[in-house]
């Protein structure tokens, strides 16, 4: 069963379209990446989605779950609300404190519920907002690249602590993201954006043993980069 | 090598005290050697000696109690409105072409060129007093709240559409907090034109306050009455606007800004 569907989806802003006719599914717990050039739709497409594009025109069928949770680029933390009413905000019931705690300690921000958000550095910004996210348990969740502003380093642990907490909570997820290398980490199934149509879609099925995984990984990549029109020699 | 700092290094808690004491001990000096001559200006300790006198025989308490109470009846009543007023007009368009327009207008006449249709139809009583400082206190407050109140981060909207938050909840937790910088500056601006309001109105007619002491002093020319009116009005307007300031920084803790 689908969490998303999308038929035809048509977008244009002024005359010119940006999407023309996208066609998109995504499974129950499946992770989508979205890939695409900049200017491509990539965020017009997941705003649609998430219902934030008023200014936005056009047609086309869009059938969500009305729980989805949304993580943008900036962690977008209300600077007046501690790390812990950011999470509590906008829960309901007498447990939702506690919930909120618990999401804090699986983006290992335990002890941090009393702080401002200025006083938090930029990934354990990002670490808040995909706790105020998930604590939520959302059937589909959208980020658009919601790593793009952090170092290489804090990148990779959001990686793992995203795959990590994918598993558990397991709502369908689509990443809108620039990296291929994020997407190849992360993804179940990458679609690629061109034209304003999905003009490309890849499953992800890396073997387990660890050499061949990195030569599919490479291969995987190197098909991206060309559907992404760019020239690969190495 | 480490950056140059460009923001001012953290404040001293009685910095501020620098310049007001620099200007005193000038004062003092000047008097003491004779270069500012006593009757244009008395000399602190003259000063402080009337000063002395007016608190034993009881004119200065009282007419500092009155004068403090015109303003803070005054400013009271204008910042309820000017807040409920910008609440009106930030948070609905009806209101905003309602209100905003007149607000607007109004923003353009100064509050003491007021004063003569003030005494036509409130007399020259207590009730016209006060409604002049009250309007004085209104105009900023009700500009800053509204400017604020307009300029939430779209940001923060997006973010709270994607909770699905409804709408007073979005009010309450995102407008109003995000407005109340904005309207802490407006109610200080407030403070300091309810003083000038009121210090126009005692002059121009009363029978007791503040101004009316200087008033009457200077039929006499009593320099030295005069000047410790004028100080008492400095002291109440400092006072006035270090407890906003303090409630501000309680209320605004989560601003990172460049004195923290
Ligand atoms: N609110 C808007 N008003 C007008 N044009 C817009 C608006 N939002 C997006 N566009 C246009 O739509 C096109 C697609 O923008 P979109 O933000 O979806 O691209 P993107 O794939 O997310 O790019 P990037 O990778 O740089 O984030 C761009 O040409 C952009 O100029
Ligand atoms: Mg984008």
């Amino acid at each position: 069963m689908s969490v998303v569907r999308v038929r035809n989806l048509e977008r244009h802003f002024t005359r010119k379209g940006v999407l023309n006719g996208v066609d998109l599914d995504i499974a129950e717990g499946e992770f989508v990446a979205l890939l695409g050039r900049s200017g491509s739709g990539k965020s017009t497409l997941l705003r649609a989605l998430a219902g934030l594009d008023h200014e936005a025109r056009g047609s086309g069928l869009i059938e969500v779950p009305d729980d989805l949770a949304v993580v943008f680029q900036d962690a977008r933390l209300l600077p007046w609300k501690t790390v812990l009413d950011n999470v509590v905000f906008g829960l309901d019931g007498p447990d939702a404190a506690t919930r909120a705690r618990t999401a804090l300690a699986e983006v290992e921000l335990n002890g941090r519920e009393a702080s401002w958000p200025y006083e938090l550095s930029g990934g354990e910004q990002q670490r808040v907002a995909l706790a105020r996210a998930l604590v939520r348990e959302p059937r589909l969740l959208l980020a658009d690249e919601p790593f793009g502003a952090l170092d290489a380093l804090t990148k990779i642990r959001m990686h793992t602590l995203l795959r990590h907490l994918s598993a558990i909570h397991r709502p369908a997820v689509l990443l809108v993201t620039h990296d291929v290398e994020e997407a190849i980490a992360l993804a179940g199934r990458v679609i690629v954006l061109d034209h304003g149509k999905v003009a490309h879609e890849e499953r992800i099925i890396l073997p387990d043993d660890g050499e061949e995984r990195a030569v599919r990984s490479l291969e995987i990549r190197k098909k991206l980069l060309v559907q992404l029109g760019v020239e690969t020699t190495s | 090598m480490t950056a140059q700092r460009l923001s001012p290094p953290p404040a001293l808690r009685y910095g501020w005290l620098a310049g007001p004491l620099f200007l005193l001990a000038y004062w003092a000096a000047a008097s003491a050697v004779g270069l500012i001559d006593n009757r244009i200006l008395p000399s602190p300790w003259v000063a402080i000696s009337t000063g002395a006198d007016l608190v034993r025989d009881g004119r200065l308490p009282i007419n500092l109690l009155i004068s403090l109470l015109r303003a803070a009846e005054g400013f009271v009543l204008g910042a309820v409105v000017g807040i409920a007023l910008a609440l009106l007009s930030g948070l609905s368009r009806a209101g905003d072409y309602f209100v905003d327009g007149i607000a607007q207008v109004k923003r353009a006449v100064p509050a003491v060129a007021l004063i003569p249709f003030f005494i036509l139809w409130f007399g020259v009583d207590e009730g016209m007093k006060i409604m002049v400082i009250a309007i004085g206190a209104f105009t900023p407050v009700y500009l800053h709240t509204h400017t604020a109140l307009r300029a939430i981060d779209i940001r923060y909207v997006e973010l709270a559409e994607t909770l699905r938050i409804g709408y007073w909840r979005f009010v309450r937790h995102i407008v109003l907090p995000g407005a109340l910088p904005g309207m802490m500056l407006g109610l200080r601006f407030g403070v300091m034109a309810a003083l000038l309001g009121l210090v126009v109105v005692e002059e121009v007619n009363a029978t007791s306050g503040i101004g009316y002491m200087i008033d009457l002093a200077r039929t006499y020319a009593q320099s030295d009455i005069m000047l410790v009116g004028l100080v008492t009005y400095v002291v109440i307007g400092v006072i006035a606007d270090q407890t906003l300031l303090r409630i501000e920084r309680k209320v605004l803790s989560w601003r990172r800004t460049l004195v923290a």
